[in-house]
């Protein structure tokens, strides 16, 4: 099958949490494309609507109107695409990173990779090798058998960003990815992004608050009051 | 990968502590199972230990255990009489408390005829009874040593054998004695008593005027010689001829002799329906009781490593996880939790069930009923966990 020309499209979402009087419009008519190897900040104050926006992206948040087309797959249109398995379409095509790693307490940087791999239906030798791999790549090939606690904030988001990319998603959603961390791992793991994305050809959408963290970003979207402004 | 095995290894501690915990709570609910089957067998001990086929015993009553019966001792001959009943025998039957080493000491008193049946069904140590007075053979269980004296009454009896298990339906171990000495021990009036009734049939045969002093004295012998007769029992057990029917032999009894003959299984029912249903009907109360909150316990510890794991689950809802990764997470964990728990359990009781006061039995069929018990109560206990974990949005393993 043809690769489609954009990794995200996203046309007119609008999310409203409530009904009627106390309806709360998180995010309107909010429209982007994200091609494949390209890396995208979202901008904004907190509240401003930009984690609406990409848990809408990532299959997490049924949008209230618009449409969301992921890899060439129309997701949403007007609500989820009935039929429509969400889980899958997340485990195939979306790799998210998150503010706090969110890493499995009880299994090791090797077993967290692991996991990722094996709920997508490969055996654990082949998980086994693939994640080790890739933990190696990201130079945490002295850290396989450590457990999240004894990883340092940049280790661990480092391990979350290898789960991530795992299952080579054509999409990676990081929200806040740099928050937990200080500027220097916070920017470490921007340029570790950023190779990512070039190398994998993957859409890459960074949700942040901090500017500081979005040099060399493809494009940034300023996102104001529910509104993508700029 | 394993996620459950992952997250015990992890948490082995606390896993370890509550299964410990669940052990105990499932060996008491074996321990009781144990003890109602002792209850049964300690029931029947004493009449599978006689191996009679008829227990004759006092007319409207359902003696000897379950009421009391009084049946006078040389009907042994007459029962021994009756077509189809190849030997007959007296047996009597008390529970007796001393002080023993400053302590309450309570046996299962059985005096036999030394040359009839109804003894003791084994000799594990030293000999049986030879003499007619004064020796006693104890069950192994009320740990006396052969050559011991225990004083019953007015006399010492000397220990000379030690027998197997047997005890009353009140669990109390047996020592068996000779018929006369048990006689003498149930029956026999102290000597204060004695003189009274002499005295009062003194009095009364000097109120009958038309009695001679010598008829007067030949009379008292002779009443005196009856109230201070010992020669009654509590039962007189009998064997019948090989192909002789039952039925028969006890309609024969029933009729001409005027005492109640009751069958082994007869007896049967009496001992196990009557005497110890409230005391069934009572642990099995008890055992439904631990089990159900053996259930919510572990409904309570499902519940809570499922609100503890919330981010993990919603992580692996985010990641794609499918729901059997999640509901097979939790199951597992319960049904691991369960089957440890067991093993505990039934380890624990297997060291220790002989060291209980009452016995305990330990059956196959109960053993497995209760593992499939605890199966099923695993599983449904893991229902609570895995619905709230359903119920976890994905969007919840977002933000701080």
């Amino acid at each position: 099958m043809d690769k489609a020309m954009y990794a995200i499209e996203v046309e007119n979402l609008t999310k409203i949490y409530g009904k009627g009087e106390t309806a709360v419009t998180a995010i309107a008519d909010a429209t982007l494309q994200v091609k494949p190897g390209e890396l995208v900040a979202i901008l904004g104050p907190s509240g401003s609507g930009k984690t609406t926006l990409l848990t809408s992206i990532g299959l997490i948040n049924e949008p209230t109107h618009g449409k969301v087309v992921i890899d060439g797959i129309t997701v949403a249109d007007q609500g989820w695409l009935p039929g429509l398995d969400l889980k899958r379409m997340r485990r195939e095509k979306l790799g998210f990173i998150f503010q706090h790693h969110n890493l499995i307490s009880f299994l090791t940087a090797l077993e967290n990779v692991m996991i990722a791999l094996e709920i997508n239906d490969l055996s654990p030798s082949e998980a086994r090798s693939r994640a080790a791999e890739l933990l190696t790549s990201l130079n945490l090939g002295h850290r396989l058998s450590s457990y999240p606690q004894a990883l340092s904030g940049g280790e661990a988001q480092r391990v979350a960003i290898a789960r991530a990319l795992a299952n080579k998603p054509r999409v990676i959603l990081a929200d806040e990815p740099t928050a937990a961390l200080d500027t220097e791992n916070g920017k470490n793991v921007m340029t570790l992004m950023k190779s990512l994305a070039v190398e994998n050809q993957s859409a890459v959408l960074v949700v942040t608050h901090d500017h500081r963290m979005v040099e060399g970003f493809d494009r940034i979207f300023h996102v104001r009051d529910g509104l993508i402004v700029s | 990968m394993n996620l459950a095995i992952r997250d015990i290894q992890f948490h082995r501690g606390r896993f370890i502590l509550t299964s410990i915990g669940l052990g105990l709570l499932i060996g008491v609910v074996i321990s009781m199972g144990g003890i109602y089957r002792g209850l049964s067998a300690d029931a029947l001990s004493i009449l599978e230990s006689v191996k009679a086929d008829i227990w004759v015993v006092q007319q409207d009553t359902n003696g000897p255990f379950a009421e009391s019966s009084r049946i006078p001792e040389d009907i042994k001959y007459r029962i021994k009489a009756v077509p189809g009943v190849a030997d007959a025998s007296p047996i009597s039957f008390q529970t007796i408390q001393v002080e023993r080493q400053g302590k309450p000491f309570r046996f299962f008193l059985i005096g036999y005829e030394l040359n009839g049946f109804g003894g003791p069904p084994e000799i594990l140590a030293g000999r049986n009874i030879r003499q007619k007075h004064y020796e006693m053979v104890v069950a192994k269980a009320m740990k006396i040593e052969i050559g011991e004296k225990i004083n019953l009454g007015i006399h010492d009896y000397t220990v000379v054998g030690i027998t197997g298990k047997v005890v009353s339906s009140g669990g109390d171990p047996a020592a068996y004695v000779s018929l006369a000495d048990a006689q003498d021990i149930q029956f026999k009036k102290d000597n204060d008593a004695i003189r009274n009734d002499r005295a009062r049939i003194n009095s009364n045969l000097a109120g009958i005027r038309s009695l001679s002093p010598v008829q007067a004295k030949y009379v008292n012998q002779n009443i005196a010689g009856i109230t201070e007769s010992t020669h009654t029992v509590n039962t007189v057990v009998a064997k019948l001829t090989p192909g002789a029917n039952l039925h028969q032999v006890q309609e024969q009894i029933r009729r001409w002799n005027h005492f109640r003959p009751i069958s082994v299984e007869e007896q049967t029912k009496i001992l196990t329906k009557g005497m110890i249903e409230k005391s069934r009907m009572q642990i099995g109360l008890f055992r439904v009781i631990l089990l159900v909150i053996s259930a919510v316990i572990i409904s309570l510890i499902i519940y809570t490593s499922t609100i503890d794991k919330i981010k993990v689950i919603a992580t692996l809802k985010l990641i794609g996880a499918q729901n059997r990764v999640i509901i097979g997470m939790i199951l597992q964990q319960s049904l691991l939790m369960g089957v440890i728990a067991y093993a505990i359990g039934y380890g624990l009781i297997l060291l220790t069930y002989k060291r209980f006061p009452r016995r305990i039995v330990l059956e196959a069929f109960d053993l497995q009923v209760l593992f499939i018990i605890v199966i099923v109560i695993c599983t449904l206990s893991s229902f609570v966990g895995i619905r709230k974990a359903l119920k976890v949005e994905p969007a919840e393993a977002l933000g701080g």
